[in-house]
């Protein structure tokens, strides 16, 4: 199935296809997640008309896997108009949503209209610690009762528990849930900052010495931990930089926001069309934005393909660097990770230490020079 | 020998990739290639056509093969999409839902 999906992604490239869309249909929310990186009013969100010509157009572009997310889903009074009309078109429709208007009715059309999957999100085992991640009291039993009546009509459930301080010591408890459940269980440590670029959620991010701990335990990796803890191999081969590719944003994958806006994925928020003003595959296939995306591969990245994690124990994310202020850039979150795999820093993370202590001694240089100056020595 | 009709199980995911549709089955995730053949034959799947129908008018046509190798290899087909929830099978016409 993985090689398939790999072989699939290949095609897709090779003919310039979005195989995988995120669609957010709303920023709105029933709840007030402490770490979300969204802003919760409706600017103009889409009309059903607009998505729905949308869809049509995706279908058209080829995608295949189309992701349907938030805000949360539900509180679009159209959203089984919106996910009928996606199954019509055949696209492998995966749900992202907190489950927490999900009653008998809304599971068993869920049921009906066949999704691949429904992603909810629990972040503890704990009525007090989740409900206080959610700002919604009774939050997390509404979600597993959502959770357990789409489970009851066969339909695939996937916890989704992002880590972060507040909850960081009950991702055991929910692994447990999730298998009581029968539901299948995702872990993602990384807060990542707002949309707008404010950074001041990252204070959540959990300790290293906690990232440390996920990284090694073997329940949550997929793999044996000397495996995936292994020192870095060293820097990617020269020859192999310049046909790797960073990620798959803008190759075959891009997000699409309720006002219509296009990004190469929902954790790169670099705007490049709307779709209400041009057509998706004019903005897929034209767009400058898109193309310059496109034309980055590792070897140009001039710090990350100098470093020793570059041959597999990093997964850079190129909208955590764009969001850094450079999509070329080390993004300073996947360092950690990368650091806190294998105990080895990165070369980003010795790039910024260079840059505090040049930064020290430019201070002292600046009380004898002219401000100018100490912006030049800094650039 | 009675016939054979086919339609497409609409609980499926599909896409054109290429000359490759790509298809997943409801029923346990499963992701399936097919070729331009079986694709043209999958497309076909109305559920009114008769099987040999299809493959005398769709895939000889388009293909230039033996009507009965394509025949037998299309019943062949037929029976793996069906195991696998892709195609409905019956000896009578299949009605279309909504």
């Amino acid at each position: 199935m993985i090689a398939m999906v790999r072989e699939m992604s290949n095609t897709a490239l090779r003919l310039g296809i979005p195989l995988g869309v995120q669609l957010d249909l709303t920023y709105r929310c029933n709840e007030r997640c402490v770490h979300c990186y969204l802003d919760h009013d409706d600017h103009g969100e889409m009309s059903t008309a607009e998505i729905k010509d949308l869809l049509d157009q995706m279908a058209e572009a080829g995608v295949f896997f189309l992701t349907i997310s938030g805000g949360e889903i539900m509180m679009r009074r159209d959203f089984f108009e919106i996910l009928a009309h996606a199954r019509r078109l055949m696209f492998c429709v995966k749900l992202k949503t907190n489950a927490v208007m999900i009653h008998e009715e809304e599971a068993d059309r869920i049921r009906e209209l066949v999704v691949e999957s429904v992603q909810i999100s629990v972040y503890s085992h704990r009525a007090e610690v989740h409900d206080a991640i959610t700002k919604l009291p009774g939050s997390l039993k509404k979600s597993l009762a959502g959770a357990k009546l789409l489970a009851e009509r066969g339909v695939k459930v996937m916890f989704a528990n992002v880590l972060m301080r507040e909850n960081f010591g009950d991702y055991q408890g929910v692994q447990a849930l999730a298998a009581e459940a029968g539901a299948e269980y995702t872990v993602d440590p990384t807060i990542t900052p707002m949309m707008d670029g404010d950074r001041s959620i990252l204070n959540l991010n959990i300790e290293r010495a906690e990232l440390e701990q996920v990284f090694r335990d073997a329940s949550l990796l997929g793999m044996s931990t000397e495996e995936f803890c292994a020192p870095p191999a060293g820097p990617m081969d020269e020859v192999d930089a310049m046909e790797t590719l960073p990620c798959s944003a803008g190759h075959t994958a891009c997000y699409i926001s309720p006002y219509g806006d296009v990004y190469p994925c929902v954790q790169f928020p670099l705007p490049t069309g709307n779709v209400r003003t041009t057509k998706f595959i004019d903005i897929w296939k034209h767009s400058p934005q898109m193309k310059e995306v496109r034309s980055i591969t590792m070897a140009d990245l001039p710090v990350c393909s100098t470093c020793s994690h570059g041959g597999g124990s990093c997964s850079r994310c190129p909208g955590l660097a764009y969001m850094e202020g450079n999509m070329r850039g080390p993004s300073s979150q996947d360092c950690e990770k990368s650091y806190a795999r294998t105990g080895v820093e990165t070369a980003g993370m010795k790039l910024r230490q260079h840059a505090h202590s040049a930064v020290g001694l430019v201070q002292i240089q600046c009380s004898t020079q002219p401000s100018g100056m100490h912006q030049a020595a800094l650039a | 020998m009675s016939a054979v009709y086919i339609a497409r199980n609409k609980e499926v995911a599909a896409r054109m990739l290429g000359d490759e549709l790509m298809i997943m089955s409801a029923r346990d995730s499963t992701l399936f290639s097919l070729n331009a053949t079986a694709s043209t034959i999958w497309q076909a799947a109305d559920g009114r056509t008769p099987l040999a129908e299809i493959v005398e008018r769709q895939v000889c046509k388009t293909f230039a093969v033996d009507p009965a190798v394509a025949l037998t290899d299309a019943e062949e087909l037929v029976q793996g999409l069906s195991q696998h929830g892709i195609l409905k099978v019956s000896n009578t016409p299949i009605e279309e839902g909504p």
